[in-house]
């Protein structure tokens, strides 16, 4: 693979800008393990993004440059479009990597009808391809049935191949580049499809480390018995120096809000401990947290499938255990 | 570069609020992908796609608000339409179906196309959709279906709320949510849990029976079968294999000491 060209997202919610997410150093990491050359799209102050996406591993730093409120989707779609048509064959990316998250997903679907490309969304694997791949090509992986099997995919049309990678997929780890060499994207009439504004900007209280970054994530699901049952969770989690974490079922439902959730739809975690209170462990749960080096598991039900990945495993009533644990830990 | 709906002039009429659903096979069902294609199994009967039911839910209010109605627009094999009964059973008006035996193995892309095209005769003001399917995950269609029509979107949208001829959604976002706004027709799509999805009352089951549902095919939206199917999809599976399994650990009975193993456990990973 000689040439990977990767979309960074600028960390929202920053004023002033110049850091890139942790997904986009993750993805820029494995592009630089798998291609000769990388290249980085991205839109707001590149200048202040050069940098860090030198250091791992990007030689140019393309931007869609001020977005002036509209969303990333439509602009930095149709800004690689653009580029790709004007740079020569022989510079032309093979793969094209994008962060599964919200950005990401809308760039990877407009940019797909924008190439007539498909895509290959939840990577959790890349790969050169070898005898399997036959022609070299990127080979993906994707877990299926809650993470129980993997298939194993790659493009059989023109490049460049689209992937829409999870996160934790790859390690992020800088190199010794120096600062990426900064040039404009050409983003043209967008038509109406330019027209979204985002209004006003809403962070939300967050104490403690981030769910995707922590070193143990206690998750809370329907054995709690009710949103007041989730102040446990949010206790256990604050005293293991750890993010609270859900399950679909508790977002559903309107006990927690959504990026709290893990699984399939939501955040993938592979904390040092997970601890799975209350959750049965449905596929779309266990494809998000099966990662995390230790998990511990609550649950009523013996035949619980979370009990199956647990190194540890309570069958028990959760509100009977965690109030326990709780206390003994706040004694130490 | 409107390509689809009316004139902004003729607001005053009822809009038409194009709900995309997906029938897909009962999740409870344990899933499997058949060893000659390693493409999903969809044998059996399709049910209206739990995460769809959101989205049908989030068009019937704002329709019963602006004054409209609810289209449902799908894609299945078999002129399968259990699933699309279900969303008239709410109250949605109508429903367009595509079936063709040509759209078998179709992918994103490729339904994105064929749901563009229904979309165009439906005459959308607001298209809706749920932000991916709970059989694929792909989680790309509704957005390249607003790129083929030339639309905005806001995706990830968890309240929207519909002002003349004004969306305002709230848009989900790693740190928190951004307030949103753009003219329609657009495509929106909106998250599980945004609203309560109704159940259909015996009055709505019943009713569903005689709702106008068309079925078309792919001459019918002048789509070229090429365009679809596993020739369109220019990807492929190589291999199925196992993950690697984590073994289970240890499980203990809770007799009143359970959490004394969780803390002694937490001890030697040296957590506490």
């Amino acid at each position: 693979m000689d040439r990977i060209w990767v979309v960074v997202e600028p960390v929202s919610g920053e004023p002033a800008g110049g850091e890139l997410s942790p997904i986009s150093l993750e993805l820029l990491s494995g592009a630089r393990e798998l291609a000769g050359q990388v290249q980085a799209v991205t839109w707001g102050d590149a200048e202040a993004l050069a940098g860090e996406a030198g250091a791992y591993g990007a030689t140019t730093l393309w931007t869609a440059g001020d977005l002036g409120g509209g969303l990333p989707g439509p602009a930095v779609a149709a800004g690689i479009a653009g580029a790709l048509g004007a740079v020569p064959p022989d510079e032309q990316p093979e793969a094209i990597l994008v962060p599964h998250d919200y950005d990401g997903r809308d760039v990877a679907a407009r940019l797909s009808v924008r190439l007539d490309r498909p895509v290959l969304t939840n990577v959790v694997g890349l790969e050169a391809g070898g005898s399997e791949g036959g022609d070299g090509a990127l080979v993906s992986e994707h877990a299926v049935f809650g993470g129980a099997e993997v298939v194993k995919a790659h493009f059989t049309g023109a490049a460049p191949g689209l992937f829409v990678v999870r996160s934790k997929t790859f390690a992020a780890s800088p190199g010794d580049g120096s600062p990426a060499e900064v040039r404009k994207l050409e983003v043209g009439d967008l038509g109406r499809t330019g027209e979204a504004r985002i209004v006003a900007n809403h962070v939300e209280a967050q104490e403690g480390p981030r769910l995707d970054q922590a070193p143990v994530v206690v998750s809370g699901g329907r054995g709690l018995g009710g949103a007041e049952g989730y102040a446990m969770v949010e206790e256990l989690a604050r005293l293991l120096g750890g993010a609270p974490g859900a399950s679909r079922a508790i977002v559903d439902a309107g006990w927690v809000p959504y990026s709290h959730q893990v699984g399939q739809t939501g955040k993938t975690v592979k904390p040092t401990v997970y601890v799975a209170a209350g959750i049965s462990g449905a596929t779309q749960h266990l494809v998000g947290m099966k990662g995390s080096q230790h998990i511990v598991a609550i649950n009523k039900d013996p035949e619980a499938p979370i009990f199956q990945i647990a190194d540890l495993g309570i069958v028990g009533d959760v509100n009977q255990v965690l109030p326990k644990l709780i206390e003994a830990l706040k004694q130490r | 570069m409107i390509a689809i709906g009316r004139d902004r002039e003729r607001d005053r009429e009822p809009m038409n609020i194009v709900v995309c659903v997906k029938q897909i096979p009962d999740p409870a069902e344990p899933g499997a992908l058949s060893p000659d294609t390693h493409t999903l199994v969809r044998t059996g009967k399709l049910i209206l796609d739990d995460s769809d039911r959101y989205g049908v839910e989030v068009g019937l209010q704002l329709a019963e608000q602006a004054g409209g109605d609810v289209i449902c627009v799908s894609m299945a094999p078999g002129e399968e339409v259990s699933g699309l009964r279900s969303a008239l059973a709410m109250g949605a008006a109508r429903a367009i179906l595509v079936s063709d035996d040509a759209l078998g193995g179709t992918d994103a892309l490729g339904t994105a196309k064929v749901l563009a095209a229904a979309i165009r005769t439906a005459e959308a003001d607001l298209v809706i959709a749920a932000t991916e399917s709970t059989d694929g995950y792909t989680g790309t269609t509704p957005v390249q279906v607003a790129e083929l029509l030339g639309l905005p979107s806001i995706s990830f949208a968890r309240k929207v709320v519909l002002d003349g001829s004004t969306v305002r959604a709230d848009r989900q976002t790693e740190s928190g949510y951004d307030e949103v706004e753009v003219g329609l027709p657009a495509v929106v799509t909106v998250t599980a849990g945004v609203v309560e999805p109704r159940y259909p009352s015996f009055k709505g089951i019943m009713a569903a029976r005689s709702k106008p549902l068309d079925i078309v095919g792919l001459s019918d939206l002048g789509i070229d079968p090429a365009e679809v199917g596993p020739a369109g999809s220019r990807q492929e599976i190589l291999s199925v294999v196992p993950a690697e399994s984590r073994s289970a650990g240890e499980i203990v009975v809770d007799e009143g000491d359970g959490y004394q193993r969780i803390v002694a456990f937490l001890e030697e990973l040296k957590v506490v």
